[in-house]
């Protein structure tokens, strides 16, 4: 079973991802088990995936945390895509999905976002990491988390600005 | 000027120590190329034409003479014995060998500079006004809040990996010098009667391909609120800018492509969520920001007797009272004058400073400038804190080391990007062409009489030049193979910004100081006695002078 980076430790990935359909998002069959379904996948049938606890939606780097908005705490986990990693848009949607929208469940980064990019992920509310690209090293990723300790601005896991917490 | 604490310095300790195995991965392969590039411009390194160019952050044009030998000491150790001075204010290093970077940040940070964010798609130095502080006509200070700015921008998590670069300037004076209507960004500092203090915003200006003056979106921002407005300007920017296309991805496209006015509403949209947040600025934050930018210890000086004594050493030398005219400006603080140290001797690039006349100014900044001095935006290096009784001395200093050209304002203290000799972006050469119309405008009487003339040289549309707003702007260009010059009229970056209108078809390099002195033959031939350069354009228009340089000899 594939792997990924969760609050800080490598575990198994339990959930299956569910890609963007090319056709009508109503006709796609979506599994039992642990799902991450497409925002349109959720909107098409919103009405049979409602009953069920064990799935997630995914939103692409041009869907909006607002698309979700109030509903987002019914997911047990928001998948937010990098279709590549200089797209950083996802940077918002986590974001807001937390602070704006309280999300407190797993914020999940999904696609091509590298490595170098795990630290300001994490202090926008992203608390998983499941690359791509299945060659990607999570040893060595899991130390990206660290580059920085201490932040200037005000983030998800530091709310405070350094400029109310410099003594 | 802001001095480093240990938080400043733990985060950019940490951030060399990832920018070197960062590039230690590059260089084992470890790490992709299309991978580093992002990553190796948020540390300021290009790959140019002929080598890496390294681009160091100066906030707000601020820096003290330990930081000055510093520089001189890299470009010395490491580089090919210069620096150049951009137009945002920066210090670049033209040849430094990719594998020393992450030690030349770090000798770097041991002075308190880097090149964070000098490049790349994200929030750059934050630009001001060189006679910050000191400016006879400054309502507001402004690098208390540009050195908020850069520690908010600095390593901001959620807008490291904006559609495009993202440029913030603020000014605080009557006179605009920081451009700042032609930046994403423009703070212009309002003080009202009140005694309140807020911005002015606006938004979506910039050059390169679409040149565009910035709109204002919002006409008082009070202080306390200026982090969570910038936060909700580039969120909307970050998440509906266009991605699809490199040319349409300024925020200008986007302000454009929505309004001015549903732009603001939408700014205004999202601050309503974050306004009261934590980011909003403390009067204690405002108050420790503008702490480290308290007046030196100025003497108190009798200002007529010291104005009289430099009267008198002017009335002996000529040169040092063209240079007086030119290149020394008054100061807020009697007995004091700013003074600008010229970077546009004929016959060197524009800007560039090699490193022992960098000692040379730390020098100098020691002994005449409470050891500070000032980068700007015209390239030139400004000390700010001069006594007028030292100015004399301090003339015949800087003409030694080549720095007293009598010629800032003139035509020939031209801003010029590094074009076709340096960058490989670029279209055409652009520092011979700045030497060429030197060398043509070389009577310094002349040059006085025309009176202030912003001539701009750019050696391609991304316009690091800023040839849309010269009064007179030069673009290179290419067509099939072969350098050209495009002429442009009526630009300015003040306070009545205004982009060039261009003159028409394009000129061989050779004819550029006969075209330009034709321009200025129009000019001298139609001015009233008060008007400038660009104000004899403005009311005469584009036609007289096209007249003049397409003529058909006959």
């Amino acid at each position: 079973m594939p792997k990924l980076i969760k609050d800080g430790a490598i575990i198994e990935n339990t959930w299956e991802l569910i890609a963007k359909p090319e056709g009508d998002a109503a006709e796609v069959a979506v599994p039992a088990g642990h799902v991450i379904v497409p925002l349109s996948v959720w909107i098409a049938q919103k009405a049979q995936l409602q009953t069920r606890n064990d799935v997630g939606v995914w939103l692409d780097s041009d869907e909006f945390a607002e698309d979700i908005g109030e509903e987002a705490n019914r997911f047990p986990v928001i998948g937010v895509n990098f279709p590549g990693f200089m797209d950083g848009r996802a940077f918002s949607t986590a974001r807001l999905l937390r602070e704006r929208y309280g999300f407190t469940g797993e914020v999940r980064a999904v696609g091509n976002f590298i490595r170098d990019q795990l630290c300001y992920l994490r202090r926008c509310g992203v608390n998983a990491f499941a690359f791509a690209n299945p060659e990607a090293d999570l040893e060595v990723a899991l130390k990206s988390l660290a580059d920085f300790s201490e932040y200037y601005q005000a983030s998800v896991d530091q709310p405070l600005p350094l400029f109310r917490r410099r003594a | 000027m802001y001095i480093y604490d240990e938080y400043d310095n733990s985060i950019l300790r940490q951030r060399v120590a990832q920018f070197r195995d960062q590039t230690e991965r590059f260089l084992a392969g470890s790490l992709p190329p299309e991978q580093f590039l992002p990553l190796r411009l948020q540390n300021g390194l290009y790959v140019q034409r002929l080598a890496p160019m390294l681009r160091i952050n100066v906030p707000y044009g601020m820096l003290n003479s330990t930081q000055i030998r510093k520089l001189a000491h890299i470009a010395r150790h490491y580089d090919k014995g210069y620096v150049h001075v951009s137009t945002r204010q920066n210090i670049q290093f033209n040849w430094p060998d990719l594998t020393e970077v992450p030690d030349i940040l770090s000798e770097l940070a041991d002075v308190g500079m880097h090149g964070t964010q000098s490049s790349g798609n994200c929030i750059r130095n934050t630009t001001s006004d060189q006679f910050a502080g000191v400016a006879e006509d400054e309502i507001v200070d402004p690098r208390p809040y540009c050195e908020i700015i850069r520690q908010w921008s600095s390593f901001h998590p959620e807008f490291a990996f904006l559609p495009r670069k993202f440029k913030i300037a603020v000014t605080g004076s009557e006179k605009d010098r920081a451009a700042v209507q032609v930046h994403d960004i423009g703070l212009q500092i309002i003080l009202k009667d009140s005694g309140e203090i807020g911005f002015k915003v606006y938004v979506g200006g910039g050059l390169g391909r679409t040149p565009v003056i910035g709109s204002v979106i919002r006409e008082f921002l009070p202080e306390e609120d200026l982090l969570p407005y910038l936060e909700a300007i580039l969120r909307v920017y970050n998440l509906s800018g266009r991605r699809d296309n490199k040319y349409k991805a300024r925020i200008k496209i986007l302000v454009r492509a929505l309004t001015p006015e549903v732009f603001a509403q939408k700014v205004e949209a999202e601050w309503e969520n974050t306004k009261d947040g934590y980011s909003k600025l403390t009067r204690a934050e405002i108050e420790r920001a503008k702490s480290f930018f308290t007046e030196p210890a100025y003497e108190t000086i009798d200002n007529a007797a010291a104005q009289a004594a430099v009267d008198a050493q002017a009335a002996e030398s000529v040169a040092f009272s063209k240079w007086l005219q030119r290149n020394v400006r008054g100061h807020r603080v009697p007995g004091y004058a700013a003074v600008t140290l010229s970077l546009k001797p004929t016959g060197v690039a524009p800007g560039d400073i090699t490193d022992s006349q960098l000692e040379i100014i730390a020098n100098l900044a020691d002994e005449f400038s409470f050891g500070e001095a000032r980068t700007t935006h015209e390239q030139n290096i400004v000390l700010a804190d001069v006594k007028k009784s030292d100015l004399f001395t301090l003339w015949q200093k800087s003409k030694a080391a080549g720095f007293a050209t009598p010629n800032i304002g003139t035509i020939t203290d031209i801003i010029c990007c590094p074009g076709g000799d340096f960058c490989s972006l670029a279209n055409a050469k652009s520092i011979p062409i700045a030497e060429a119309i030197q060398r043509q405008f070389d009577d310094l009487d002349y040059v006085y009489d025309l009176g202030d003339i912003d001539l701009n040289i750019s050696g391609c549309m991304n316009a690091c030049g800023h040839h849309h707003v010269g009064h007179i702007g030069i673009l290179g260009v290419d067509k099939a193979g072969k350098e050209f010059y495009q002429v442009q009229l009526g630009g300015s970056a003040s306070n009545d910004a205004s982009l060039g209108d261009v003159l028409g078809p394009s000129f061989g390099a050779e004819v550029m100081p006969d075209v330009i002195q034709k321009l200025v033959n129009v000019y001298v031939e139609n001015r009233t006695a008060e008007e400038l350069f660009i104000d004899t354009y403005r009311r005469i228009g584009a036609t007289p002078f096209k007249e003049r340089v397409y003529a058909k000899a006959n």
